[in-house]
């Protein structure tokens, strides 16, 4: 086998991953690969093991099968949704100083990554539990960028943000993929966003998977098998590159 | 009346290293778990007086080993650890009012005055700086293990490790209070002065001071009363906890 120069290296490869609890196969045989820097959207219908397969990437679920991520990887990770009490006594601000004491980044960073997801001094001093949903998610898309990750790995990150918010936070994480080289695993709902913003589409259904280019599958034939129904979206040619 | 200054290094050591496990415990929603876990120390105590053998040594034992235990279990059986403490803590609660009775069962349940020794002190302040000493190295972990257990394994966090070593700090604490409160009234140390805390803070540098303040308020100001009133410290350390508890109801309803 042999590789191109040009071409760039997985940044992922997952071989014949399964992932089940107790009798229940959430995915069985999945193989994909995710290149250097490219951005893999990963859609499919509730229950279809979308965030199963996320948790499993991370290397938090039990599975069968290989995943192999690129040497040095660092993930930042938003999950799709946390069970946080209203009354916790945590501010953003303590949730984003632990990840940076951690992740042993600066102060520095910190305020750098709050101006990226365009989330305000105010907001951060209050308990996270008090933030609203769009607040929130920002808050964990900043969490996710502090430490100089080499891959985002994010389970509906806009899930709950408005739509002028849901804007501003693709196009950052899709400028971050342009000027730092990250690689991007998302997964969304909303297919006008995976057009719009994944070079590779990774579909997951019962008994269904496919992948590749947006553009060969998000097809209404294929969306029709995934979901079961009829899936229509928009497409922003004055957006695409 | 004579104030043991020994007993005064504990109730502020002692006071300190509860109120700050207690945050995570509280915030954690191990509430019921701290109470539970505090009776796994009867068997211990029981056995230990049965060898003669100091009866606070058996107590640490048997919370380290049960503590252990609940560890293991909720990791080999996925089961919530509520669930597993529930058994634990009655099967050990069983065991020991079979092996310890009369008025040794009523110290170990409630707690005693009883004079301590040096070797006592000192070995209890070692252990409560330990117990501090965790929770402020490690507060951070803690704090992103208790927000997303994900996003704290991908920034590096072994969280299974993690909270072994939480719940053994927790039993540790435990067992700092058990001479003066017992096995009944000790869990309550833990978690007043932090739920106290929860209810006043803002943020988690707020609530690790104020849980603190209350905590070492507590049990200096319950030493002192029991010392007063001619009362066992377990349950004046716990009124007192509870009425600064109390305030902060009213405090947070007026505001």
């Amino acid at each position: 086998m042999s590789s191109s120069v040009d071409a760039p290296l997985p940044a992922l490869v997952v071989t014949n991953l399964s992932v089940g609890f107790d009798r229940t196969v959430v995915i069985e045989g999945l193989s994909f690969e995710v290149r250097h820097g490219s951005a893999l959207a990963i859609v499919g219908p509730n229950g279809a093991g979308k965030s199963v397969l996320a948790k499993t990437l991370i290397g938090v679920l039990p599975h069968q099968g290989t995943i192999a991520w690129e040497g040095n990887t660092q993930i930042g990770y938003v999950p799709q949704k946390l069970d946080i009490e209203r009354d916790l006594p945590i501010t953003g601000g303590d949730f984003l100083h632990a990840k940076a004491v951690v992740s042993r980044a600066s102060e520095a960073d910190v305020a750098s990554v709050l101006g990226l997801v365009g989330l305000k001094p105010e907001s951060v001093g209050q308990p996270i539990g008090a933030l609203s949903g769009g607040q929130f998610q920002r808050l964990l898309v900043a969490a996710a960028l502090i430490g100089h990750p080499t891959v985002l790995l994010l389970d509906e990150p806009t899930a709950g943000v408005d739509e002028p918010g849901q804007d501003s936070i693709n196009h950052t994480l899709d400028r971050l993929r342009d000027e730092r080289g990250l690689t991007i695993l998302f997964i969304s709902h909303d297919l006008s966003v995976v057009y719009h913003y994944a070079t590779n589409v990774l579909c997951l259904s019962p008994g269904h998977a496919c992948f590749g280019a947006p553009r060969q599958v998000l097809t209404p034939q294929l969306l029709q098998e995934l979901y079961g129904a009829p899936i229509a979206y928009h497409v922003h040619h004055d957006h695409r590159p | 009346m004579t104030i043991d200054p020994n007993a005064i290094a504990l109730s502020v050591a002692a006071g300190a290293a509860a109120g700050l496990v207690g945050c995570f415990a509280v915030m954690r929603r191990m509430t019921l778990a701290a109470d539970a876990i505090s009776h796994i120390a009867l068997p211990g105590i029981g056995v230990a007086l049965l060898l003669r053998i100091h009866p606070i040594l058996g107590g640490v034992a048997a919370l380290l080993v049960g503590t252990l235990l609940v560890w293991g279990i909720e990791n080999r059986t996925r089961l919530a650890t509520e669930t597993i403490i529930g058994v634990v803590f009655s099967t050990a609660l069983a065991i020991g009012s079979l092996i310890t009775s009369g008025e040794e069962l009523i110290e170990a349940l409630f707690g005693g005055v009883g004079h301590l020794t040096t070797v006592e002190t000192t070995l209890a302040l070692v252990l409560a700086l330990g117990v501090i000493g965790f929770v402020l190295w490690k507060r951070h972990r803690l704090v992103l293990a208790l927000v997303s257990p994900e996003i704290a394994h991908t920034s590096g966090i072994n969280v299974q490790r993690l909270n072994l070593y939480f719940l053994l700090v927790f039993a540790l604490t435990i067992a700092l209070g058990l001479r003066y409160l017992g096995v009944l009234l000790v869990g309550s140390l833990v978690i007043i002065p932090a739920a106290t805390a929860k209810r006043l803070a803002r943020s988690l540098p707020g609530m690790l001071v104020i849980s603190v303040a209350v905590s070492i308020a507590s049990t200096t100001l319950g030493t002192w009363l029991s010392l007063s009133l001619h009362r066992t410290p377990g349950s004046m350390i716990v009124l007192v906890a509870a009425s600064f508890f109390l305030l902060s109801l009213l405090r947070r309803s007026s505001a």
